[in-house]
């Protein structure tokens, strides 16, 4: 993504996005439960552990809050020289509140975490998505994203 | 994955009205700046129309105006008007799965296909004008610098 692709003037007037604090898994938790029908409890603790709260510049886990209410959150990192690619950033989870959609939110947080990329020092950011979830693939091509020179495989372990 | 000469003008005419809402076109206009003939630009105008994604402008010089959703449209809903590439798979093709041969090329020819149907739905018409408008930027960035000299 370019600097040109900023969505800073998206989103509901009073939306902030900043790292996550421990304050917010509750939320979360409650987010992906109503995106996903699981609630992760384990999962996002162990996730927070990992990536939260500016540990390091590396890692970003970023939260979309507007008043009192966590309406979303995203999460990536920096990943080095994978199958001699140079380090870039990867953009591994995102969702939205289903009640706060459509309002830029996640243009918002995508933005932010792009930002943060660059800070760690890198110029490109990548993500992996499953080809039938075309609302999320909509919502990252939107904002600039194309195909990557690289193709996904997998087999069968039996 | 070929699609068929009216799907393209489809394509084509939707980005051409899309890129400039409110504003009258005719079937003229778009064969003559894309090369194609005037009378295969009106069907595919029609079709388009019938499906709601132009109206017809009533007045002078007639022609369409958008009125499609550009932010949820995707280039497959203006494919599939034209031809039905969504059920296609590389089996019923160009290779016969009768034998093992067939089936195994036929096996890569859907991979193919099913990469391909992936992206005409995740992109839409304004994603596709957001596209066009990045590529004139960098277009004009990278002639800038010879422009100077
Ligand atoms: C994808 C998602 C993050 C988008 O968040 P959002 O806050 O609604 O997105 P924005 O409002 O910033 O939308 C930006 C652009 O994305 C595209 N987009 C978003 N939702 C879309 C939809 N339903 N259909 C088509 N395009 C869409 C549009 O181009 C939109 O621009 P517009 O508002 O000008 O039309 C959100 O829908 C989501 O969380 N989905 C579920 C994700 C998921 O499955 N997560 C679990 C795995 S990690």
């Amino acid at each position: 993504m370019t600097q040109s692709d900023s969505n800073e003037d998206t989103g509901p007037a009073d939306l902030r996005v900043r790292p996550v604090d421990a304050a917010d898994l509750g939320e979360i938790i409650a987010i992906d439960a109503e995106v996903t029908g699981l609630e992760k409890t384990d999962y996002w603790y162990e996730l927070f552990h990992r990536y939260g709260a500016g540990r390091t510049r590396q890692k970003l886990f970023l939260v979309a809050e507007s008043g009192t209410d966590i309406e979303g959150f995203i999460i990536g990192e920096v990943r080095d020289w994978e199958f001699g690619s140079a380090p870039c950033g990867w953009v591994f989870g995102i969702s939205v509140r289903p009640g706060a959609r459509l309002a830029g939110v996640g243009a918002r947080m995508l933005e932010a975490i792009c930002d943060g990329f660059r800070h760690a020092g890198v110029h490109k950011v990548r993500t992996l998505l499953a080809r039938d979830n075309g609302l999320i693939l909509s919502f990252f091509r939107s904002q600039g994203m194309m195909a990557a020179p690289f193709i996904p495989l997998e087999k069968e372990l039996d | 994955m070929k699609l068929q000469k009216g799907t393209t003008l489809a394509l084509y005419s939707m980005l051409e009205f899309a890129a400039n809402p409110g504003k009258q076109l005719s079937a003229a206009e778009i064969a003559e700046k894309y090369g194609a003939s005037a009378h295969h630009l009106a069907k595919v105008l029609r079709e388009l129309g019938r499906a709601g994604l132009v109206e017809s402008a009533r007045g002078v010089g007639g022609g369409y105006r958008f009125s499609g959703n550009a932010t949820r449209l995707t280039l497959m809903d203006v494919i599939e008007l034209f031809e039905d590439i969504s059920t296609r798979t590389g089996e019923s093709d160009e290779f016969d799965g009768s034998s093992d041969v067939g089936r195994a090329l036929g096996a890569v020819m859907s991979e193919i296909d099913e990469i391909a149907k992936a992206t005409f739905r995740s992109i839409t018409v304004d994603t596709m004008l957001k596209l066009i408008q990045r590529q004139r930027r960098e277009a004009s960035a990278a002639q800038a610098p010879a422009r100077g000299k």
